[in-house]
């Protein structure tokens, strides 16, 4: 699986980069840096997390190839 | 600005395709062309001839209409296509050149593509074109023509082939594929984010086919005439002929449509090398998402293979030796920004700021005083590709990058305090701003 970010949605409230430090950092504008990697095993979980948590829901947990 | 079309074929024999020398009414429409013909194996065809899409992202014709067509039988609901005439880009006129000298070839390909998709119902193609644009009254004589009137239909069902025409905001983001299917489905003409991909869910959530307009008259001709003769010219790769809207210093803006292939210089009409007329510093090739080339550019044929990089929606620009390409992607970069959607974060900060700079480097007193200037145009540039709705930030940045490269000497000479043009007449052209709250 990997993260995506609906630009449309996301307000830069930086919820996901304190979740997600290893693969989401933020910007000089306080939006979101995604490493473009896989999420690894041992982070899915707060990877969801941080999809359900954010608060204009713009982090978007996708399946691979979809 | 007007735009011409420039009259003289390129070879006499098989060009012009698409433009007569006149506006076709019906019948000269199909004096010329013969009537419309069926769609059956029409996808084949299109596959076969290898017709990419004209509207600026060459994705294959064929492709798009059979992933509608899956899309429709899939989920059960019947496929919506939409004709985008919405050019928005303004340095460029082919589309509404092609609507206003053969507007029923487009509502043939339109019908055509209708027919492929299984868009057979009523209230299912439309067709987009931008408020303002004049084209309205041109339209709906032609459908009239065509025996539509309004409110009024023939045919074996109740409006089953009847077009609805759409005028859109004149915006350079309107016509983006999910701005239009969502402004028809009666929101603002945004960009939304592309998951799911209007191909799914366009049109009130139908399937939808959005084609450029060109890419559909295109069409009806491989319809009528297969994918053999749609090959004839142009090259192997990317065959056939494309409209071309051209900006030089020598005659006005211009439309011509031109097989793949053609010598840049042939296009604009130039004299071979080494000749004295009109030296050229550079060449825009892609309109304003496009790229700046060196004017070794010339010398290559018509062809993203040959020029290493998208060909758009054909806008070509010859820049003339004695202006200057960065004041001149100062303009068209400060009018990009302005025309952001606003709703991505990333393009939202990043493209004012990047206008900003790339304005303060157009002008050398500034650019002196400004230190970093470069190396923040780069930070920047880095931080809005990729992160947006649409590929506004992406084609945004491409026109940037390309001009720092290909003027690299220009904006070192703006750093260090002078400017080298002479003529500081714009040749790409920018609508004037309309006065903004807080602007400057």
């Amino acid at each position: 699986m990997n993260v995506t970010v609906d630009w449309t949605a996301c307000t830069g409230h930086g919820l996901c980069a304190e979740l997600l430090p290893e693969l989401i950092t933020l910007d000089e504008w306080g939006y979101p840096l995604v490493q473009g990697v896989p999420v690894p095993s041992e982070a899915v979980r707060r990877a969801r997390r941080a999809a359900a948590d954010c608060p204009v829901l713009a982090l978007k947990i996708r399946r691979q190839h979809s | 600005m007007t735009i011409s079309h420039a009259a003289p074929p390129l070879h006499r024999t098989a060009l012009p395709r698409l433009l007569p020398p006149a506006p076709a009414d019906l019948r000269a429409h199909v004096e010329l062309h013969g009537p419309l013909p069926s769609a059956n194996g029409l996808v084949a065809a299109l596959r076969d001839a290898g017709l990419s899409g004209r509207g600026g992202a060459a994705f294959p014709v064929h492709r798009k209409l059979e992933a509608v067509a899956e899309a429709g039988l899939r989920t059960g609901r019947t496929p919506v296509v939409v004709a985008n005439g919405c050019e928005g880009e303004p340095a460029s006129g082919k589309d509404a050149m092609l609507l206003r000298l053969a507007p029923h070839l487009v509502l043939d390909g339109l019908r055509l593509a209708a027919e492929a998709v299984g868009a057979d119902r009523a209230g299912t193609t439309y067709l987009a074109v931008e408020r303002g644009s004049g084209l309205r009254a041109v339209l709906e004589s032609a459908l009239a023509e065509r025996g539509q009137g309004r409110g009024q239909e023939r045919g074996q069902e109740p409006g089953q082939h009847q077009v609805t025409l759409v005028e859109v905001p004149p915006r350079f983001l309107s016509g983006e594929s999910s701005a239009l299917t969502g402004f028809i489905s009666g929101r603002p003409a945004l960009p939304r984010f592309p998951q799911p991909p209007p191909r799914e869910r366009g049109v009130g959530g139908a399937p939808t086919l959005v084609q450029n307009v060109e890419s559909l008259a295109q069409l009806a001709l491989v319809a009528r005439h297969g994918a053999a003769w749609f090959r004839a010219v142009g090259t192997p790769a990317e065959p056939g002929t494309m409209l071309c809207t051209l900006h030089d210093a020598w005659s006005g803006p211009r439309v011509m449509e031109a097989a793949t292939g053609t010598p840049l210089r042939r296009l604009f009409g130039l004299a071979p090398q080494g000749s004295p007329q009109a030296p050229v510093q550079a060449v825009l090739v892609g309109g304003y998402h496009g790229s700046w080339l060196p004017a070794a550019a010339l010398d290559a044929r018509l062809s993203a293979a040959d020029l290493g990089v998208p060909l758009g929606a054909g806008v070509l620009a010859a820049l003339p030796a004695d202006r200057c390409g960065l004041v001149e992607t100062a303009r068209v970069l400060r009018y990009l920004a302005l025309e952001s959607a606003g709703q991505c974060g990333p393009c939202l900060n990043g493209l004012p700021r990047i206008a900003a700079a790339c304005t303060e480097l157009a002008r050398p007193e500034a650019a002196t005083r400004r230190p970093g200037l470069l190396a923040d145009l780069a930070r920047w540039s880095g931080l809005v590709q990729g992160r947006g709705a649409c590929h506004h930030p992406d084609g945004t940045v491409r026109l940037l990058r390309s001009a720092l490269t290909v003027f690299a000497a220009e904006a070192q000479a703006h750093v260090a305090g002078f400017c080298r043009a002479a003529d500081a007449t714009p040749l790409l052209p920018v609508p004037a701003e309309a006065p903004q709250e807080g602007a400057a």
